[in-house]
């Protein structure tokens, strides 16, 4: 099934660039060793269920089709309803029998696949740090050097083939980290350190989102993970690096000056510029990412438009106000986001 | 069709009053002990919980609780056991005058317990909003108050029963040997949560 | 002097003493004239006599004072119904949105109230309340007892469920709905990040409806305990009747969990304890722990009376008892106490240590065994009987069908693997549903279709029965099975919408309109109910030919339930007893009183009064809900609400005559 479904959809994702970006989120995907292991995991126990469950209706109508003659059946009519046949006696141990062993074989099934996964997982690793927050995900590439330290938000670029280690934290409630083409879920829990590592197999286009409930927008808190082969992350990485571009246009330098001298900088940062603020994402790289706001909408001219207007009304309860721009003054603004790619 | 009935014998000569596990709110008290058990047990579960996710304990170097008002309760719930065994005794002999007799002394010894716990609260070195650690002994010790509190209300309200004739009931005195049982159990509980509320953090 | 003093009753002396000696002797001539049932009162006489002693007295002061377990019942399953209706309609309203991506049929505020509403309305206020509500119902019947024990209490815990139920769909219309799931995570459901009153309503409703819970299950232990009939050894016990007792005792144990979690929340919000706050040494993971320390044991309190319904029922319509009885039972225990064992496999993502989740795993895994068991000794039952398939059989056939399908999804998420992959999405959804409609809600739609005749004397349709069981039987698969489907392709929970291109399009179209087929089902369940109280055909004793003690009654039972006490023999009473059944006479005719036995062996034992009905449980739970209320708003409600609470409960045990006469009546 995962074969035909998938490839025509990663296709078309990667034909057809950033309006497709929000393609793939299924736990079929198989973009990573996690992902394969859950399935040939799943595929085992399924089995498994699917011949127990059988066992159960095979044995569920056989007693309903049953032909009973008269005075065979072991019940009150007959005065014989105290008795019970040897067969079924040894049918009960049997079916025990087979329970227990199934269940066994499955839980030791279960425990080789989370070692394995475990195993898998060794080796040198791409470190990232991800701070969840009210509905949206900071994105944090570690690096021994400094000035190598890459910040971003809601989108990840994993190169393939090397095992990434994701430490999982949390600024207010509870979210959880899911890519389930990727891997199963780990939770960011305030207070707590957790880490999940991730060996992505296939070089594509992924979508995940939080799978903890944690307030009003949490169905609008989504990320997408690239990966890339190993050049092409390097090169995204270097790009990452690079401070904004400087606006060149009229209108780009407007928005400029708007977004740096106004509120803008006090929650979000931009690299190269005196934006610094880190409550809300970081903002250098904007225009090259595939959505808005954690997945709630596609990039775009008109999206961008939408957003910096109007947050509340296409995400109500996000923590960016709805400021009330003049025409011109968010004409700039769009603009200058365009220009952050 | 219902079966017609066949007589086989009387139930007419069986008590009404029986004490121990033979007596209905014998049942009905200790479900609810068994009921506030577990809550209790929950809530020493959550108490070494919270005590696994510290180096120190109580965390910060705070104080720990004052030994004295802790030790004082615990001293004078011990010491109520005596009349409150003697009333146990006298309600399974019918034993009205001293039941009668000894049951202020049980209300004020419940009175003289309800002010110490007051000042053990004064005591704690914490307040329940400073952190978890604060918190949750409070609540136990607040629970356990609780306790006290409703176990001396039923006491003042059996021993008014007990001084009318209605004390010379079976069903009072099954009352009465219950409500002993009860308070049994009241301090039994005390002991686990004294150790954990003043001598854990002293470890 | 001494006259007053000895009239007020508050010295003793001697004078007392041999004034009490010939009361005693006064009074025990007095017993020996009092008129108790046997050859000499019985039929027609008895009948009438004990009619008038145990009726209630009509009109709102009697309606309110009940003390009638079968009324005390029937208010339960009503109520309990009224709430499963509310909830559906919120189910739909949800699948309305979720039809299709990108909806706006819903904003996301709503809908998160939508999903909490529709949660702790089915768990709190349905599902529980209508097992107890049967119980309450059925048990003494069941047992051969005039009465539960603790009627007044039964009568109180009645009441706080639905002053409990009352208070949070009042807080959905005042527009302060809790919106933080049925399970209300912290930090999210904290002072922090959830300002107001919506958290606050919900961990009261969760006081109100476990103090209902506990209550009941106290009266449930008691009457199973120590009210059954003479010859009713535990061995001869029903298996429904233990699978309430097994239920009742996990009740017990695992609702002080969310007692304790829920007033450590309401006390972190409200004044300002830092249980949860990890700034502060708290954790927000001591809330999930205790509340499924609770919340696991939840789902096994709802659907172990389900298994007992079964047995009932596959007994009745297989002709024979359940084969392998004592395994079934033994079943039941190990269900019970392996089900406080397994809390953690709800908390895999939150990155604990992964060698104590094998544990979980395994413990998840072993679960399943007793329950597999039974699951042949129900099969094997219908393999050696012969079954006859009225509607309550077809409830059972298609609860067999589909908890199966809920109980190996459980054993797929067992696995850590994974369930970190379909945890907190739609394959859980239709995992519970699974278990929880095709494990509790078919069973529960067959008993009531079984005992209905018992409770109203009547008939139902079964021509709309059999429409009613296909229709929620198919329309249930359609709507949950795609839920697989959904979560596996990556439609989390708790989400009001989802985008379009991830095929999530087909699965939940499907899901919205098998929520309207069982919708309309359920619909055509309750019309047959209400239809059939005056269309239906009159129902004798014992309309199904079943074996045990109830259906010794008339349809309905009289308020006395039983003219004589039965005796019984065997586990099926009604088919090893012939056209005469062994009895005890010499219980009061003129005041109520029951017969207590011995735990294991059933000897009599005692006789127990049984109180007339009183005010007092009403006004108790009116002061109690008042308590509870105020102090969502203010902490001084505690020490203040408490006085009138402790003037009731007082009142409600001081007895309303101050003589001592020759048996014990309570008043």
């Amino acid at each position: 099934m995962s074969m035909g479904r998938r490839a025509p959809l990663v296709l078309l994702a990667l034909g057809t660039g950033a309006c497709s970006y929000q393609n793939y989120q299924s736990t079929f995907g198989n973009a990573a060793i996690e992902a394969r292991q859950f399935n040939t995991l799943f595929v085992i126990f399924l089995v498994v269920c699917a011949v127990m469950y059988l066992a159960v209706v095979l044995f569920l109508f056989a007693s309903i089709l049953r032909r009973r003659r008269a005075g065979e059946a072991n019940v009150v009519e007959d005065g014989r309803h105290h008795l019970s046949s040897p067969l079924m006696r040894s049918a009960l141990i049997g079916w025990s029998a087979v329970v227990v062993v199934g269940l066994i074989g499955l839980a030791i099934a279960s425990f080789f696949a989370d070692r394995s996964m475990a195993k898998a997982a060794s080796g040198q690793k791409l470190s990232i740090t991800i701070t969840a927050n009210q509905w949206w995900w900071d994105v944090q590439y570690n690096s021994a050097d400094v000035s190598k330290m890459v910040r971003t938000a809601n989108e990840l670029h994993l190169p393939v083939g090397v095992p990434v280690r994701i430490f999982l934290r949390s600024n207010d409630v509870i979210h959880s980290f899911w890519v389930p083409s990727l891997a199963g879920k780990q939770d960011l829990i305030p207070g707590r350190d957790n880490d999940i590592t991730i060996v992505p197999s296939k070089v594509g286009i992924y979508r995940g989102q939080c799978a903890e409930f944690c307030g009003a927008q949490h169905a609008h808190m989504a990320l997408v993970v690239n990966v890339d082969s190993f050049p092409d992350f390097i090169k995204w990485w270097q790009h990452q690096l690079q401070p904004a571009q400087a606006p060149t246009t009229p209108e780009a330098v407007a928005g400029y000056n708007y977004v740096t001298s106004r509120q803008c900088g006090a929650c979000h940062s931009i690299a190269g510029t005196p934006a610094s603020g880190t409550v809300g994402p970081d903002l250098t790289h904007l225009a090259s990412r595939r959505s808005i706001a954690a997945g709630t909408l596609p990039m775009g001219q008109g999206n961008l438009y939408g957003w910096v207007a109007d947050p509340q009304s296409l995400k109500p309860g996000v923590h960016m106000p709805t400021i009330g721009l003049e025409p011109a003054q968010l004409h700039a603004v769009v603009a200058y986001l365009e220009t952050l790619k | 069709m219902i079966p017609a009935p066949r007589f086989t014998g009387s139930v007419a000569e069986l008590p009404t009053t029986k004490f121990g596990s033979s007596s209905l709110t014998w049942w009905g008290i200790i479900g609810f002990m068994v009921i506030e058990g577990a809550g209790f047990g929950l809530s020493f579960a959550a108490y070494f919980f919270l005590m696994g996710h510290e180096q120190g304990w109580p965390p910060e170097g705070r104080a720990a609780p004052n030994l004295l008002y802790g030790t004082l309760f615990t001293i004078v719930i011990l010491l109520s056991e005596i009349p409150n065994t003697i009333i146990k005794k006298a309600a399974r002999e019918r034993d009205v005058p001293t039941i009668r007799a000894l049951m202020p002394v049980m209300i004020i010894a419940g009175i003289l317990l309800l002010v110490i716990r007051g000042f053990e609260f004064n005591n704690l070195n914490c307040r329940w909003t400073d952190n978890a650690y604060a918190s949750i002994i409070w609540a136990i010790l607040l629970l356990h108050t609780i306790h006290v509190a409703t176990d001396w209300t039923d006491t003042v309200v059996l021993w008014a029963l007990m001084m009318t004739p209605l004390g010379w009931e079976g069903r009072r005195l099954v009352d009465t040997d219950e409500n002993s049982l009860y308070w049994r159990y009241v301090w039994l509980l005390w002991i686990p949560i004294y150790l954990m509320i003043y001598w854990v953090p002293r470890l | 002097m001494t006259d007053v003093r000895a009239a007020t009753g508050w010295t003793t002396s001697d004078s007392e003493l041999e004034r009490v000696r010939e009361e005693d002797e006064r009074l025990a001539r007095e017993r020996t004239k009092i008129a108790r049932d046997g050859p000499g009162l019985k039929d027609a006489e008895l009948a009438a006599r004990l009619d008038r002693t145990w009726r209630r007295p009509p009109g709102i002061i009697g309606w309110l004072a009940t003390v009638d377990h079968k009324e005390i019942g029937r208010r339960y399953i009503i109520t309990a119904l009224m709430f499963l209706a509310l909830g559906g309609v919120l189910a739909l309203i949800m699948r309305l949105q979720l039809a299709e991506p990108g909806n706006n049929l819903v904003g996301a505020q709503r809908y998160n109230e939508l999903f909490t509403m529709h949660g702790s309305t089915m768990m709190f206020l349905f599902a529980v309340p209508v097992m107890e509500g049967v119980a309450v119902y059925i048990i003494p019947l069941m047992v051969g007892a005039r009465s539960t024990t603790f009627p007044r209490l039964n009568a109180f815990s009645y009441y706080m469920y639905l002053f409990g139920g009352l208070m949070l769909w009042g807080a959905f219309v005042l527009n302060i709905a809790p919106d933080v799931g049925w399970f209300a995570y912290t930090p999210l459901s904290g002072p922090e990040f959830s300002p107001g009153k919506r958290s606050d309503v919900w961990a009261q409703m969760i006081t109100f409806t476990e103090v209902s819970a506990l209550a009941a299950a106290v009266v449930l232990v008691c009457t199973i305990l120590k009210a059954r009939a003479p010859g009713m050894t535990l061995a001869r016990m029903p298996i429904f009747a233990w699978a309430m007792l097994v239920q009742a005792v996990m009740i017990i144990f695992a609702m002080p969990a969310i007692a304790l979690a829920s007033g450590m929340l309401i006390s972190d919000r409200l004044v300002g304890t830092q249980f949860f706050n990890q700034y502060e040494h708290g954790d927000a993971l001591l809330w999930q722990h205790l509340f499924w320390f609770f919340g696991h044991p939840e789902v096994y309190i709802i659907f172990l009376p389900a298994t007992g319904f079964v047995s009932v029922i596959t007994e009745t319509f297989c002709r024979r008892p359940i084969f392998a009885h004592t395994i079934v039972v033994l079943a039941l225990m190990s269900t019970g106490i392996l089900a406080f064992g397994l809390w953690v496999h709800h908390m895999f993502a939150t990155g604990l240590p992964r060698v104590g989740y094998s544990f979980y795993t395994a413990a998840s895994m072993t679960v399943a065994i007793p329950t597999g068991l039974q699951i042949f000794c129900w099969l094997a039952t219908m393999w050696e009987g012969r079954p006859r398939f009225e509607v309550p059989m077809l409830y059972v056939v298609g609860f067999i069908i589909t908890f199966v399908i809920g109980g190996l999804s459980g054993v797929i998420i067992a696995s850590v693997p994974l369930d970190l992959q379909v945890h907190d999405t739609f394959f859980i959804v239709a995992h519970f549903h699974y278990v929880l409609i095709g494990g509790a809600v078919f069973p529960l739609l067959g008993i009531l279709t079984y005992w209905y005749p018992k409770i109203t004397g009547r008939m139902m349709s079964d021509a709309l029965g059999k429409i009613g069981f296909w229709m929620v039987f198919l329309g249930f698969q359609l709507a949950f099975f795609p839920m697989h489907f959904s979560g596996l392709l990556g439609m989390p929970r708790r989400v009001y919408t989802y985008p379009a291109g991830l095929g999530l399009e087909l699965p939940n179209m499907l899901s919205t309109i098998g929520a309207f087929v069982v919708a309309a089902a359920v619909g055509i369940f309750v019309v047959n109910g209400v239809v059939s109280l005056y269309r239906g055909r009159l129902a004798p004793a014992n309309p199904w030919g079943a074996p045990s003690l109830e259906w010794a009654t008339p349809s309905p039972p009289p308020a006395y339930n039983f003219p004589h006490v039965p005796v019984v023999e065997s586990r099926t009473p009604l088919w090893d007893t012939g056209p005469e059944m062994p009895v005890l006479t010499g219980l009061r005719v003129d005041e109520k009183e029951m017969l207590l036995t011995t735990v294991v062996a059933a000897v009599p034992d005692l006789r127990e009064p049984i109180p007339e009905p009183s005010l007092w449980p009403f006004i108790s739970s009116v002061a109690v809900g008042v308590f509870f209320i105020s102090s969502i708003f203010s902490p001084w409600a505690v020490p203040f609400g408490a006085i009138p609470c402790t003037i009731a409960l007082i009142a409600w045990f001081w007895p309303k005559e101050m003589k001592r006469t020759p048996e014990p009546v309570i008043s």
